[in-house]
């Protein structure tokens, strides 16, 4: 086991509508192409933990982005941020899928990039992976970390920022998808995983899905209560064996 | 799961954060994952001046159980400092459209 060289730091992209953003990029100093990875930050904002997952990528040999979902609403610290875009109620879906879009572009212009480019989110950005993996540009693998609310129930829940539930793109997915759940999550509950999977088996999409028994919502979040560590680790084993298997194919 | 339900109540009066004390207009009140605490979820009020547009806000963040005391006590207060006091609320809290 050896542990290859990394670099971190910010860059700005190109996102919805031309608009420049802020990012947390991460990647191997080793020479050669790699693939890419866009991280979708949760509702709470663009934190400590979005650089870490990205490092945690760069570590294993993959270039990663997380964009700045809330760059309109800064600067400032990240909770302070967040606050503001909950108040007004939250980010539209049509500029995240355009920010994330950008920040794809902006992975895939790099002199290091093999092509391949996947999408991984959390919570909120676990949605707005499933979002962007059916209507957005091209992405070749999407990891949807307990998003919830991609299937709705509740009308009230569909705003002018989020108009549409994403299980009704399902349709137009055009990459395998890798599900990661806890059984004691509310939100998506088992229910609402199995009507997605229903969905996906429907329309002849290629996924898969892990549930995690003793496991909720967040469960990979290790500076929450709600972590839990067996799960957790065999989780980040599914998304790298997964990336491994999509991202690096010839 | 991370949501955007957001309660926002009109309120007239200042609150003291890092620069000392400003106005606030509106109680922006959730409950969803904490920022700080460390509770899987918790009910969060954060204290703004949305008129001036102002990046402050005065922050908490409370598990449920500490919110629900903190209304009893809040509506506590108010009984028995208003009889203490022998007052009617304000003309400017009245004509306040408190949702």
């Amino acid at each position: 086991m050896t542990y290859e060289g990394l670099i971190g730091g910010e860059v700005e992209f190109t996102g919805h509508n031309g608009d420049t953003g802020n990012a947390y990029h991460a990647r191997p100093t080793a020479e050669g192409r790699v693939p890419g990875v866009v991280v979708i930050h949760h509702a709470p904002g663009w934190d400590e933990w979005c650089a870490e997952v990205c490092r945690k990528f760069a570590q294993h040999g993959y270039a990663a982005i997380a964009p700045n979902l809330y760059f309109r609403d800064g600067p400032g610290a990240p909770d302070d941020v967040a606050a503001k875009v909950r108040a007004r109620g939250g980010v539209p879906d049509d500029q995240v899928v355009g920010d994330v879009n950008g920040a794809a572009r902006w992975l895939r212009a790099q002199d290091n990039s093999s092509g391949k480019v996947g999408v991984i989110g959390f919570c909120s950005g676990g949605r707005q992976t499933y979002l962007v993996a059916c209507v957005g540009e091209g992405f070749d693998a999407a990891v949807n970390c307990w998003g919830g609310n991609v299937v709705v129930d509740d009308p009230s829940l569909l705003t002018p920022q989020r108009p549409v539930a994403p299980i009704e793109y399902t349709a137009t997915l055009s990459c395998p998808v890798l599900g990661l759940f806890g059984n004691d999550d509310p939100n998506p509950s088992p229910e609402h995983v199995n009507r997605l999977e229903a969905a996906l088996k429907e329309h002849g999409k290629v996924y898969e899905f892990h549930r995690y028994d003793g496991a909720g919502h967040a469960f990979m979040s290790w500076y929450r209560p709600h972590y839990r560590v067996e799960q957790s680790n065999d989780a980040w084993k599914k998304v790298l064996d997964f990336y491994g298997r999509v991202l690096r194919a010839a | 799961m991370c949501t955007y339900i957001n309660e926002k109540a009109r309120i007239f009066g200042s609150a003291k954060g890092p620069s000392g004390w400003v106005k606030v207009d509106t109680a922006n009140v959730y409950f969803d994952h904490p920022y700080h605490a460390p509770l899987d979820h918790a009910l969060g009020i954060d204290f703004v001046d949305e008129s001036s547009g102002s990046p402050q806000r005065v922050a908490v963040e409370i598990s449920a159980e500490s919110a629900r005391r903190l209304v009893a006590k809040i509506l506590a207060a108010l009984e028995s400092g208003e009889a203490a006091h022998a007052i009617e609320p304000e003309p400017t809290e009245m004509a306040l459209d408190v949702r």
